[in-house]
């Protein structure tokens, strides 16, 4: 169930991120999701994609450091409560996320949040015994 | 059982060596006042005749010599002896700038070649060895050094000379060569062909001696690891001959000065005061048994510390530290003296490219120190924790070592400027 996230290292400096952008536009590679985790010095580029193979492999050939990580894209209701109700799930069943961030406006009713945990296949596997969408990558647009 | 070349030299008393030193300094002072006047000219600036040095004491009493006195110089100036005497030539690579140009007469290319069959039998080399010499040939004198001293040996010496690694590994492999010497670094690039390859169980290699570039222990525990040998270090510099004017024993703890033709000192490169025995500063030679091109008090740049310490090799020759850098490239930042090579072996250690930058700066009247580092593949992850982590480890680690805090900061591959291929180590902002 797990989706293909790439990580990025990008120095902090005006441009850098159009930079990557231009690239992804060039190569004709669909965003799906995006987050910045940022320090004083550089941030960490997280983003979803439609060919997360070919994003690889162009963003490596262009010079930049970047890596894939599996994450878990969770359905969430879009009403008052919806990331609660997933929360409370998360807590009881004592699952630690290493970060979380949320997509909106896909063609759906829910929003998404995107999990980064230590054991993605048995975290799907509870949420999926709770009623809980988890989403694949066809779900997503993603190749 | 340790075995010498020249034992009586190797392990001669104290009290043996410094007669010895009185006696060919004075004839050396003698032989440059004589037919040199380059020389002449720089001892009668300072009031001196050869008569104000009747021995080692005295030695403090003449002017140092510089690389821009050889420039100066260049080619013939220095040269102490008719042409007709002279059989050799070597000259430095002039990255630095103009080209240095050193004369041999066959009676010094015959004691450059003892000082290297020095360093080959300390490595445990004998007559029973295949010597691959796999330094430059040529100009350079790492690859006619080394050969020299393995043809005195008796080594069968393979003459490869440096690149074609495919050819090197063939014949390593084929011939069984026990013994390599060239530069460390091509000694790295050597073990990992042959790691890729799958050639270590066809290598018969037990010893490499490598020098002519800074290396650290780690780069020696990796090689010796790769390759299951052991690694030597050994100095030298074209001025003064070549490789061979220092070279490690089986104890690897600092590398034998040859002292029976070089006599070694250690200044403050600042007031050129001579510094007491175990100070770290400036390493100087004076060669003692050059007939074309002696030199005296050549200041080498090199920071180092001397030692007298027994040492279990039974060697009584003086150590000299693997130099700590340069004082050329010397820092003085907030008052501590801060080598860029400091700053690499750390990286090294911790696992960083060598690509940095050191960023010197003035704020609010203090010094600050930032040492840039191009991320890599192996450092970078997923997690801000993770790379936090590693930065804050070499930030210690840093601090360990160079006694202030430096700050890090990790750029993207590449983006540290090169010129002519070789990167600026340092930027000095301050402006003072």
């Amino acid at each position: 169930m797990a989706i293909k996230q790439i990580t990025v290292f990008l120095e902090n400096r005006a441009g850098r991120l159009l930079e990557i952008t231009q690239l992804l536009a060039y190569n004709k590679i669909d965003l799906r999701a995006l987050n910045i985790a940022e320090t004083t010095d550089y941030g960490l580029l997280r983003i979803i994609v439609d060919d997360s193979e070919k994003a690889l492999a162009v963003l490596k050939e262009s010079g930049a450091i970047a890596t894939t990580t599996d994450v878990l894209a969770v359905a969430v209701p879009n009403i008052p409560g919806g990331l609660n109700t997933l929360l409370q799930v998360l807590a009881n069943a004592n699952v630690d996320v290493s970060y979380m961030y949320s997509i909106f406006g896909h063609a759906d009713e829910n929003a998404y949040m995107i999990l980064q945990l230590a054991d993605a296949d048995e975290v799907a596997g509870i949420l999926k015994n709770k009623g809980i969408v988890v989403a694949d990558a066809q779900k997503l647009g993603i190749n | 059982m340790e075995k010498y070349y020249q034992q009586e030299m190797e392990c001669a008393s104290r009290e043996e060596m410094v007669a010895l030193q009185n006696e060919r300094l004075v004839a050396q002072v003698k032989h440059v006042w004589d037919n040199v006047p380059y020389y002449r000219k720089k001892m009668e600036d300072k009031g001196l005749t050869p008569d104000d040095i009747k021995g080692i004491e005295d030695l403090h009493k003449l002017p140092f010599l510089t690389k821009d006195d050889l420039r100066d110089a260049y080619p013939y100036g220095l040269l102490a002896k008719p042409l007709a005497d002279c059989v050799r030539i070597q000259s430095t690579s002039g990255t630095t700038g103009k080209r240095v140009v050193a004369f041999y007469t066959q009676h010094d290319v015959d004691l450059w070649e003892d000082c290297c069959a020095r360093a080959l039998v300390a490595a445990g080399g004998t007559n029973e060895d295949v010597c691959q010499v796999s330094y430059g040939y040529g100009l350079f004198t790492g690859g006619p050094g080394m050969n020299g001293g393995s043809h005195k040996v008796g080594c069968l010496t393979l003459p490869m000379s440096s690149g074609n690694t495919d050819r090197q590994l063939q014949f390593m492999t084929d011939l069984g060569a026990t013994i390599i010497c060239c530069t460390p670094s091509y000694a790295e690039y050597l073990a990992e062909s042959i790691h890729e390859r799958g050639l270590r169980d066809q290598i018969k290699l037990k010893a490499g001696i490598f020098g002519a570039e800074a290396w650290s222990e780690e780069m020696r525990h990796d090689i010796e690891e790769k390759l299951g040998i052991k690694a030597f270090d050994i100095y030298g510099l074209t001025e003064t001959s070549g490789p061979g004017v220092a070279f490690e024993c089986s104890e690897q703890t600092g590398m034998h000065i040859n002292e029976d033709h070089f006599i070694a000192e250690i200044i403050d490169p600042e007031t050129l005061e001579v510094l007491p025995e175990g100070s770290q500063g400036e390493l100087v030679f004076t060669s003692i048994t050059k007939e074309a091109f002696p030199l005296l008090r050549y200041r080498t740049k090199d920071i180092t510390v001397l030692s007298r310490e027994k040492c279990s090799c039974g060697r009584t020759l003086v150590k000299m530290h693997k130099p700590m850098g340069r004082s050329d490239d010397m820092l003085i930042v907030k008052g501590v003296n801060v080598f860029p090579s400091q700053i690499e072996a750390v990286l090294l250690e911790n696992g960083y490219p060598a690509n940095y930058q050191i960023i010197v700066d003035r704020v609010n009247h203090s010094d600050t120190i930032e040492v840039l580092v191009e991320m890599t593949p192996e450092i970078f992850s997923d997690s801000l924790g993770s790379i936090t982590e590693k930065e804050k480890n070499l930030v210690a680690a840093l601090k360990a070592m160079l006694g202030i805090y430096a700050k890090v900061r990790l750029v993207e591959p590449k983006s540290i400027a090169r010129s002519e291929g070789k990167a600026v180590r340092v930027i000095d902002k301050r402006k003072i």
